[in-house]
């Protein structure tokens, strides 16, 4: 009975750590080139934003609203959003010393990567009418926030339209 | 006599260990099957080691054969001990009158340099016989690894099945209100335990996802209000920007052997799919089509990628080689169809069903065959294979409060089962087999 149990047993070395450092190299390691983040080397579209909150308030004051709409699913202007843009992009032309980040945004029935996707082009259409207004390239950015950040709590048709909506947030 | 099987207990290493198992999985016939009851009384210890630890063990491995769904554990709470000796000699008889089909015995040894090893036999009760003997040496800290190596162990002999519990969960826990959640990325074992979290400091993090040997995370983070994709170092936690430069990228994932990433890449209101060395490099694209194409996922053998593309006008689901080619679609089912992965068996393909008001998750066999959809809520997305193949692990979003779960489902069907984590949690990922 005995001699059947002990002729049974292997045990493994199972030491967590001693295993990991047995490991061969991953072959997915991190580069040996300059991270990005290090102070050189560090791309302009890497570079963190600054929000202008006066500014801000500034533009929703003189424009009307800082904010555009769409359809579920879609990312086509209408008229009422048009005059908003131009009302910001005449606004942009005052303060020629800040940019836009036109950031956009989904409701919550898209799946989490589509709605990025989506946000995307609803920030690029809205990015391209301000580009017909006269506002300098350079001076926009485009960016999605995907369904990651709602303005209105509820899981209603009135709660998804306030959340499809591409925004010019100011920024330095 | 006792003294002398706990010295002959020998270590060798995990690898010759894993050759060296003799008996290949199956499923045995008569008594042992699936759902049935399997006694896992508490563990004998020896040699100083501690009789709680040994019901400790015993209870972990109870809990994660209950979690698979197979099994109804007896036991520890509630039923009577064996000594060392019995533990490889076992009283059938009196298991059987327990009811228990199967047993798990064993025992917890001290070992001089600190460690303890679990001695682990799996016995068929019913033909009076030893299925399986494993034994795990482990740092003392450690012992619940080696309860999860156990239970693996029972797992895999009894169901046919590839073990799964010792892994981790990585996922995104959400904490604060729905129009300003704060996400962070979390690890947990498989059974909800050891949680930590990763920071990374960055305003909103999602999907994130192991690398195939499970050292590295690719995520989305943002930086400089953009969506990027990182990747980041389990045990360091120092991370890189995949992509410098400004560009919008997400939905990553790693190559099946680990050299790659596959992601997506919006510019000028398109998103195509990329992929690109996992150390960096210049992107290569892979899909040109208007609108978006996005959620790409490897074949298990590298050659083909599942990704969701809206060119027929909404979400459907495609398969191409590796290097772009071939694109065709393979989802024609009602509604439409998001966020494909591909099984590790590489015989399913696990999908987000989009459909009346809410999101279901489903499998279909990559030519589009076979289509199943194993939930039905809300809100499940974000489904995430099981290494083993058999269990899909999903978010489930409920409605109004936004509030996120984890869930797994068997893709045998049944009922999916709640992940505990602390807060509220999503997109998990799971990672692979530890070694």
């Amino acid at each position: 009975m005995h001699k059947s149990l002990t002729l049974g047993v292997a045990a493994l070395a199972l030491t967590i750590t001693a295993c990991g450092r047995k490991e061969p190299p991953a072959i997915d390691v991190p580069p040996t080139d300059q991270p990005a983040g290090d102070a050189s080397g560090v791309a302009p579209g890497d570079v963190e934003l600054t929000e202008l909150p006066a500014m801000q308030a500034d533009l929703v004051a003189k424009a009307g609203s800082d904010t555009v709409y769409f359809g579920t699913d879609e990312f086509a202007l209408d008229e009422p959003s048009k005059a908003t843009l131009a009302a910001q992009a005449k606004w942009m032309l005052a303060n020629p010393k800040v940019r836009a980040s036109i950031e956009g945004h989904a409701d919550e029935r898209g799946t989490r990567e589509y709605n990025i996707a989506l946000g995307e082009r609803r920030a690029n259409a809205a990015r391209d009418f301000l580009l017909t207004q006269g506002v300098p390239a350079a001076r926009l950015l485009v960016t999605s926030w995907g369904k990651e950040r709602p303005v209105a709590t509820g899981s209603d048709e009135s709660a998804w339209a306030q959340n499809r909506r591409a925004v010019t947030v100011v920024v330095r | 006599m006792i003294r002398n099987i706990a010295l002959l207990v020998s270590a060798v290493s995990l690898a010759t260990a894993a050759h060296a198992q003799d008996d290949p999985p199956e499923v045995v016939g008569g008594s042992v099957r699936s759902s049935q009851t399997i006694a896992v009384p508490a563990m004998p210890a020896t040699q100083g080691a501690s009789e709680a630890l040994g019901r400790q063990i015993a209870e972990v491995i109870a809990s994660d054969l209950r979690s698979t769904g197979a099994f109804t554990p007896l036991g520890p709470n509630g039923i009577g001990g064996y000594s060392v000796a019995q533990a490889g000699a076992p009283a059938y008889g009196e298991w059987r009158n327990a009811g228990a089909g199967a047993l798990v015995a064993g025992y917890v040894e001290a070992r001089p340099d600190g460690r303890i090893t679990v001695a682990c036999l799996l016995h068929d009760v019913t033909a009076g016989r030893q299925l399986a003997t494993q034994g795990f040496t482990v740092a003392a800290a450690d012992w619940r690894r080696a309860a999860h190596k156990c239970a693996d162990t029972v797992y895999a002999r009894l169901t046919g099945e590839g073990a799964y519990l010792d892994t981790r969960i990585v996922y995104v826990a959400e904490t604060g209100p729905k129009t300003n959640r704060v996400k962070r990325i979390a690890l947990m074992d498989s059974d909800g335990t050891n949680l930590r979290y990763l920071t990374t400091g960055r305003a909103n993090v999602t999907t994130p996802r192991f690398s195939p040997n499970g050292s590295q995370l690719v995520y989305t983070g943002m930086l400089a209000r953009k969506p990027r994709v990182f990747v980041i170092d389990v045990a360091s936690g120092a991370e890189r920007l995949l992509v410098p430069g400004g560009a919008i990228t997400f939905a990553p994932r790693f190559s099946p052997n680990g050299r790659q990433i596959v992601f997506s890449w919006a510019q000028g209101g398109n998103t195509d799919i990329f992929v690109v060395g996992a150390n960096g490099g210049v992107p290569t694209r892979l899909t040109s089509a208007p609108g978006t194409d996005t959620s790409p996922s490897f074949s298990p053998d590298g050659r083909r990628i599942v990704f969701e593309s809206e060119r027929s006008g909404t979400q459907q689901l495609y398969v191409m080689g590796a290097d772009g080619s071939g694109q065709r679609r393979i989802s024609f089912g009602g509604g439409r169809s998001a966020s494909p992965v591909w099984s590790p068996k590489g015989n399913l393909i696990a999908f987000t069903r989009i459909g009346g008001g809410g999101f279901r998750i489903g499998v279909m066999d990559p030519s589009g065959g076979g289509e199943r959809l194993l939930t039905n809520a809300w809100q499940d997305e974000g489904p995430s294979w099981a290494p083993n193949g058999q269990f899909v692990l999903f978010h489930r979003t409920a409605q109004g409060s936004g509030n996120a779960t984890l869930h797994a489902v068997p893709i045998a069907g049944g009922a999916p089962r709640r992940m505990p984590t602390p807060q509220g949690g999503s997109d998990p990922s799971w990672s692979p087999l530890k070694t």
